[in-house]
């Protein structure tokens, strides 16, 4: 339908505005599946070039549902493939990602420092699936639907994804306690 | 951690959003723009280049078959049509035929 059919500028347009959205959400996906800027940086582009490729696809098969899930399943398989290609695990040195962004006066930082490196590091030690659920939901704000979308599960299978990830996360964490103390 | 809540509270603090570096987003977006560019500077030169590689002639070589052989059935369905209406002689029947075809031809030729 030609009447239909957008204009390339239009397409530019609205993938500029999707671009400026969701920057910040797949930087963050990145840097915690990689776990230092620069690959976070080499994967956000990639993601972004790639999204740029089939926009006019995504657009038309989304039936005007948010894309953002779409933009974290391509940084995922990115992810998946940087670790097979270069045959590497992600570092954990996502701590500097906690005290660099979080908006704590230094009183409170220092305080709770320990207690989130600790999580951190939990989250490191969860299986590939757990870990990334949480960091949808936590770091990006995502909802149990956006999740489902983006792992190609369904809804409830997510909901029970995530809950076992944060149970197995504190249980991680607790023992971690007890066994420094 | 005294309970659930607080855990998970704990964890939207240490999985905070990271911010891109600063220069980043011009980075990409000027990449982006380069792409697009590129992507329309690309399009153009196989739109030229496409038409003097042989191999991409077969559509639009499809197309001039397709309307030569719509044409040339034109022609003779005009020449049967004329044949069967009375002719004064054999010599003007083929010369209007001749017209016939040189007419259903010449809709066909490029125009200069």
């Amino acid at each position: 339908m030609a009447t239909t059919e957008k204009t390339k500028a239009q397409l530019d347009a609205e993938f500029s505005d999707l671009y400026r959205q969701h920057l910040r959400d797949v930087y963050s996906y990145s840097y915690y599946r990689v776990g230092n800027h620069h690959d976070a940086e080499d994967l956000t582009e990639q993601t972004f070039l790639q999204a740029y490729r089939h926009f006019e696809r995504a657009q038309r098969e989304s039936n005007g549902r948010p894309l953002r899930p779409w933009l974290i399943r391509i940084a995922h398989n990115l992810a998946a493939n940087f670790y097979r290609d270069r045959s590497r695990k992600p570092q954990t040195a996502i701590e500097d990602a906690a005290v660099i962004s979080a908006p704590h006066d230094t009183e409170t930082l220092v305080e709770g420092r320990e207690e989130l490196k600790a999580i951190l590091d939990g989250v490191q030690k969860l299986p590939d699936d757990r870990r990334e659920a949480l960091i949808m939901r936590f770091a990006l704000g995502m909802d149990n639907r956006e999740i489902a979308r983006a792992m190609g599960r369904s809804d409830g299978a997510t909901k029970v994804l995530i809950h076992r990830a944060i149970r197995q996360l504190e249980e991680i964490v607790k023992t971690t306690d007890e066994e420094g103390s | 951690m005294s309970n659930a809540a607080d855990f998970e509270l704990l964890l939207r603090q240490a999985l905070t959003p990271v911010d891109p570096p600063a220069d980043m987003p011009e980075r990409i977006e000027a990449t982006l723009v380069n792409l697009t560019a590129m992507a329309a500077d690309e399009l153009e030169a196989w739109e030229l280049s496409a038409m003097r590689d042989p191999r991409n002639w077969v559509r639009p070589a499809a197309a001039v078959v397709v309307g030569t052989t719509a044409g040339a059935a034109l022609v003779v369905l005009r020449a049967r049509q004329r044949r069967r209406r009375p002719r004064p002689n054999v010599l003007d029947a083929a010369e209007q035929a001749l017209k016939d075809v040189y007419g259903g031809a010449r809709k066909f030729l490029p125009k200069h």
